[in-house]
């Protein structure tokens, strides 16, 4: 019996595979031409490439390629359709740039973009070149790019350790992970210098001296190799993913999982490329954390900026990122490396001092004593070649500048010593120096940490040569006072510390607790609000508060953005608007303050949910400076957040009761269509039945008893008549297809009309008819309105007892013609005085009544044809009055023909 | 169609209808030895029938399959003054209009009871038989010389316009029949008054205030809304 050797891919591994076969598909492939120093022949490969495909007849574009005047390159140009170029202005010089949008027009297949790693002219869309490739292949055009192994970010800082030479112009490594396909351009460094000898290498001028230094034989092994190696990598990737797909069994990388720990410190960077390159080559994840402790002194805003930085920095090449807050750091980092399983953390070790080394035992030492499940690799960190990152961010003056720090300490001696001086007879000396420490404490509140430390400096001084025997002179006669004065110094020069360090920690919580805060306010806010227009006002006005910002929200309606929402005198003109619009499509921050479109006014951020793309919210600083300071970012990063959920919710509410009321409607519209096929039905039971048995031979009815079935029988086809003529008269109303055939009428003879059409339902009660001798002619629909008026006696004889009589009156007032009915039945519960005019609306009455409940809902839709009005007023004595008004004064016959 | 053997003196009525179902219902009620009957189910069919049997009275339906019913009293009309009854639907009120103008005498709405339709059958006849109008119109407590033009309302003189005088006559010469608007004003004041039926409201009013007993609910001359007036 053979055991089944067939080994199936992990789900994970078809998920994979699946996740990036989605990503492939609408996305453009982009074809990287990789080597590894200037002149190896990327631009030449490159374009032999693409004349090949073009020759397979692919629909092929030169986006921009720089030839540097080469001749063989220049020759392969030939034929190949370019797309030209933009002229930007910059510094006073025209320079030339790729015209993404010329590009994203003509849509073509494949566009070859030279040099990856090229930095814009302001004015571009994009900062960096490789960000105008990403929306390429996003908009589904293939790429064929060239870029030197230098550029990569994770590479850099090893480039610079080899050369020597920093390259500022960075690519992120992610380019090199989607690129589709790797092409290895690679020839010896001895052919390199050769052509470098040659002068068939492009040097700028003003870098002939730098370049003279790069193209050193030690350089360029070491960066081939380097480039050789990263491809090997790639290689290496594939064959494995294939590997795994194809189920083929094979040494499976160990599940490494590395950790890394980020400081502040200028060397955080150093560590974070290296753990990045240590867990590329072990196939790893890797985690970044910083861990927080109140009690360190790590709280200056510079620092956090830092921090801050790192830790997008760490993401940006791969990391999982965390942020923890602790008692002590190797403690926590020990923990979370347990609670991840890291198996390696990485560590980094600066050269420091024995000195140092005493006094602040290094983190390092205590991660390596307490780690019991992980490794601890510690990276040489070299201090040379060190550049500071660009400053994203602007450097804000220490907190407690006081601008008069230092007279002002001097003049809190003074007067501290002036203080003494009046109290000296009575105290000991010793007694004196408290008062200086006051002022030294009262210095570090008030004025900071240095002034502080020159006010002990001084009060000791002061102290000495005022309180101290011999007075006057700096000189000490009893040198026990030397102990007070070291003391005093000390003392000062911690308290001042201390103080100064509280108080910047407090100003640190209070900025953070006003964030909290406006935070909390914003949700408050939309928490309260029910409908878009509430939400977007709160989240404005909080904008408003909180940011020192104007704001305006755009929504996306349809294929368009609508702006909905604005601070008082924010308006976008159409270029801001386009800027708008790319955040929007592109679901990326764009504007002032971002790495796009940095020439608008404002900035835009996308209003986005998982589940949705609502809109853009634009904000306008005040402050020029806080559109780049990563606490207005992160604040407007969780309004923008916390405004999309609260504009999604309102939406969503807002189609669930759509959705309810059409679901209540059709429930209506159900339950009335039985309530009709019944009264339908009804009076046909009647009708056959009766015709049934006087024509069956074998029943024999006597005259009286055939009178009284006929009788019935008739009285019920007459009902179920009535009944389908209102049925279709109120479809017609609710169709709007009444016309009203307004002309000049006889009140007497509408009354007469309506009197005549009810006469057989009468039979012998009274109805009692008083209408003025003077009534002039009305405007109505004589057809119309005799049907209201019938439905209105028919409803009073219906409702009111035999006995009781009906009175139908008319008067005038105020350019209205009254109509009245009034009954002495039972009259109509207050509350439903109004309701008895919907459709289908019977008063619960006794048995025998029977009708229809579209009578009087017929008269309202009549009436109102006419611009009148119908009301039911209970009578005093008991009983229902109807009123109809109708208005004096027609309007043009056009306006009051259609309802 | 089916000619039925008549009695010499017996009048004439021929039926224009395409419902089966009313064709029954008309032969069994009318057929008494008051009417000799005759049927077509279709315009074109009753057009020839009236040719051939040259009936006394016409029920005809207005919704006919093949021709418009308009058509049909047209074409009756151009050859003959044979009075025609009008079938039709409620609401339809410019289908009366028209079919009245077009020359028909009278309508009725269905559904219709027997009654009414006989009633209104006797009038046409009469009123066709009737070659000279009687010098004397009494109606209940309504007397009217036209020799003397003078009224009379329960033996005692009423004054009336001239204009109103005319209303009366013209509604006597055609008592239990219909008349339209239009062809009141036409023939009362002239085709230029067309477009102002509030002059026949107002003078309408007038006259039933005078001669009805009471004018709000009025016995002789009567309403026939959207339509028109009748003098009962």
């Amino acid at each position: 019996m053979t055991t089944d050797t067939t080994i199936r891919p992990t789900p994970e591994a078809m998920l994979k595979l699946a996740q990036a076969e989605e990503a492939q598909s609408g996305q453009g492939r982009l074809k990287v031409f990789l080597g590894y120093a200037a002149g190896v022949g990327k631009t030449y490969a490159m374009l032999e490439a693409a004349r090949e495909r073009k020759r397979d007849g692919r629909d092929l574009v030169i986006g921009y390629v720089e030839s540097h005047g080469r001749s063989e390159t220049d020759a392969l140009l030939a034929g190949l359709e370019l797309i030209p170029r933009r002229e930007l202005a910059y510094a006073g010089v025209l320079l030339p740039e790729m015209d993404l949008d010329a590009i994203l027009a003509r849509k073509p297949q494949i566009v070859l973009v030279d040099e990856l790693a090229h930095s814009n002219v302001p004015g571009c869309r994009h900062e960096k070149r490789w960000q105008d490739v990403e929306e390429l292949l996003a908009a589904g055009i293939d790429v064929y790019t060239t870029v030197n192994i230098q550029h990569f970010e994770s590479l850099n800082d090893l480039v610079a350790q080899i050369t020597g030479i920093t390259v500022r112009e960075t690519v992120p490594d992610r380019l090199l992970d989607i690129a589709f396909e790797i092409k290895l351009i690679d020839i010896s460094p001895e052919d390199l210098l050769q052509r470098l000898h040659d002068g068939k290498v492009y040097i700028p001028d003003q870098a002939a001296k730098a370049i003279e230094k790069f193209f050193r034989p030690g350089n360029l092994m070491a960066l081939r190799e380097l480039s050789l190696r990263r491809t090997a990598a790639r290689v290496d990737d594939q064959m494995r993913a294939y590997m795994e797909t194809q189920s083929i069994a094979g040494p499976w990388p160990t599940a490494e999982r590395l950790l890394v720990c980020v400081s502040g410190s200028p060397f955080s960077e150093q560590l974070i490329r290296a753990t990045r390159r240590l867990a590329e080559e072990l196939k790893a994840p890797w985690h970044t954390v910083y861990i927080e402790t109140p009690g360190s002194d790590r709280h200056t805003r510079e620092n956090r900026e830092r921090v801050w930085q790192d830790l997008r920095f760490a993401e940006s090449l791969g990391a999982q990122v965390a942020t923890l807050t602790a008692t002590s750091v190797p403690d926590a980092v020990v923990e979370y490396a347990a609670r991840h399983n890291v198996t390696r953390i990485v560590v980094g070790k600066p050269s420091r001092s024995r000195w140092q080394e005493l006094l602040h035992p290094p983190i390092v030492d205590q991660i390596i004593r307490r780690s019991s499940s992980s490794d601890v690799f510690v990276v040489r960190i070299s201090s040379e070649g060190q550049q500071g990152r660009p400053q994203q961010t602007v450097q804000h003056p220490p907190h407690h500048a006081h601008p008069f720090g230092y007279p002002a300490a001097a003049l809190l001696v003074a007067a501290a010593t002036l203080l003494c001086g009046l109290v000296s007879r009575f105290l000991e000396p010793t007694n004196l120096v408290m008062v200086y420490l006051l002022a030294v404490v009262v210095a570090a509140v008030r004025l900071g940490r240095r002034p502080a430390m020159l006010t002990a400096l001084l009060g000791v001084l002061a102290f000495d040569f005022f309180f101290v025997p011999p007075h006057i002179t700096f000189v000490v006669a009893d040198t026990q006072y030397l102990i007070t004065f070291v003391g005093l110094l000390v003392v000062g020069l911690v308290i001042s510390s201390l103080v100064a360090r509280s108080q910047e920690r407090a100003d640190v919580i209070r900025v953070r607790e006003i964030q909290t805060a406006s935070l909390y306010y914003l949700s408050r806010d939309l928490a309260a609000s029910a409908d878009i227009v509430t939400v977007l006002r709160a989240v404005i006005r909080n904008v408003e508060e909180a940011l020192n910002a104007r704001a305006v929200i755009l929504l996306s309606e349809g294929e368009r953005l609508e702006q909905l929402a604005a601070s008082d005198g924010l308006l976008l003109d159409s270029k801001e608007q386009a800027v708008a619009d790319w955040a929007f499509r592109n679901r990326q921050p764009a504007g002032c303050g971002t790495d796009t479109l940095v020439s608008a006014g404002l900035i835009y951020l996308p209003l986005q949910t998982p589940a949705s793309q609502l809109g853009v919210l634009g904000v306008r600083m005040e402050d020029e400076l806080d559109y780049r300071s990563t606490e207005s970012r992160r604040l407007l990063d969780a309004f923008a957040t916390q405004a999309a959920m609260a504009i999604e919710r309102v939406q969503f509410s807002h189609q669930a009761e759509q959705a309810q009321i059409l679901q209540a409607r059709e429930n209506l519209e159900r339950a009335l269509l039985n309530s009709i096929s019944h009264d339908l039905r009804t009076p046909l039971v009647t009708v056959t039945g009766v015709l049934a048995s006087l024509r069956d031979e074998g029943v024999h009815f006597s005259e009286t008893a055939r009178n009284e079935l006929l009788d019935t029988a008739a009285g019920e086809a007459e009902r179920l008549n009535r009944f389908v003529g209102n049925l279709l008269d109120m479809t017609r109303i609710e169709a709007g297809a009444i016309r009203l055939n307004s002309e000049l009428c006889d009140i007497q003879d509408l009354v007469g009309c309506a009197m005549a059409a009810i006469k057989q339902r009468v039979g012998g009660r009274t109805i009692q008819i008083r209408l003025p001798d003077d009534l002039p002619m009305v405007p109505l629909d004589l057809v119309l309105m005799t049907q209201v008026l019938v439905n209105l006696l028919d409803n009073s004889l219906k409702y009111s007892p035999p006995e009781g009589s009906i009175e139908i009156s008319a008067s005038f007032e105020r350019g209205w013609l009254l109509l009245e009915i009034a009954d002495q039945g039972p009259g109509v519960p207050e509350q439903d005085l109004k309701r008895v005019f919907d459709k289908f609306y019977r008063i619960p009455v006794p048995e025998g009544v029977g009708g229809t409940g579209l009578g009087l809902s017929i008269c309202k839709g009549i009436v109102e044809a006419h611009n009148g009005t119908i009301r039911a007023i209970n009578r005093a004595g008991g009983g229902l009055t109807m009123v109809v008004r109708l208005p004096l004064t027609v309007r043009t016959s056009r306006e009051n023909r259609q309802l | 169609m089916t000619p039925e053997t008549t009695g010499e003196n017996l009048p004439r009525i021929l039926i224009i209808d395409d419902e089966v179902a009313i064709r029954r219902f008309l032969r069994t009620v009318l057929s008494s030895e008051e009417f000799s009957l005759h049927e077509a189910e279709h315009g074109h069919a009753g057009l020839s029938v009236t040719a051939t049997i040259r009936p006394d009275l016409i029920l005809l339906d207005l919704g006919l399959p093949d021709l418009d019913g308009i058509e049909v009293i047209k074409r009756i009309r151009e050859w003959s003054e044979v009075p025609i009854i009008v079938l039709s639907v409620r609401e339809h009120e410019e289908d009366k209009i028209a079919a009245l103008d077009a020359g028909a005498d009278d309508y009725l709405t269905k559904p219709f009871g027997v009654g009414e339709l006989l009633a209104r059958m006797r009038a046409s006849l009469r009123r066709a038989r009737q070659l000279t109008p009687e010098p004397t119109f009494v109606r209940d407590d309504l007397e009217v010389n036209l020799e003397l033009r003078r009224v009379l309302v329960k033996g005692q003189e009423v004054q009336l316009t001239p204009t109103e005088y005319d209303l009366l006559k013209l509604f006597i010469g055609q008592a239990g029949k219909v008349l339209t608007h239009r062809h009141i004003l036409n023939k009362i004041w002239g085709p230029s008054h067309l477009e102002q039926p509030h002059v026949l409201r107002v003078n309408i009013s007038n006259l039933r205030r005078k001669i009805e007993p009471d004018p709000a609910q009025p016995r002789y001359i009567t309403t026939e809304p959207g339509v028109g007036y009748r003098l009962i």
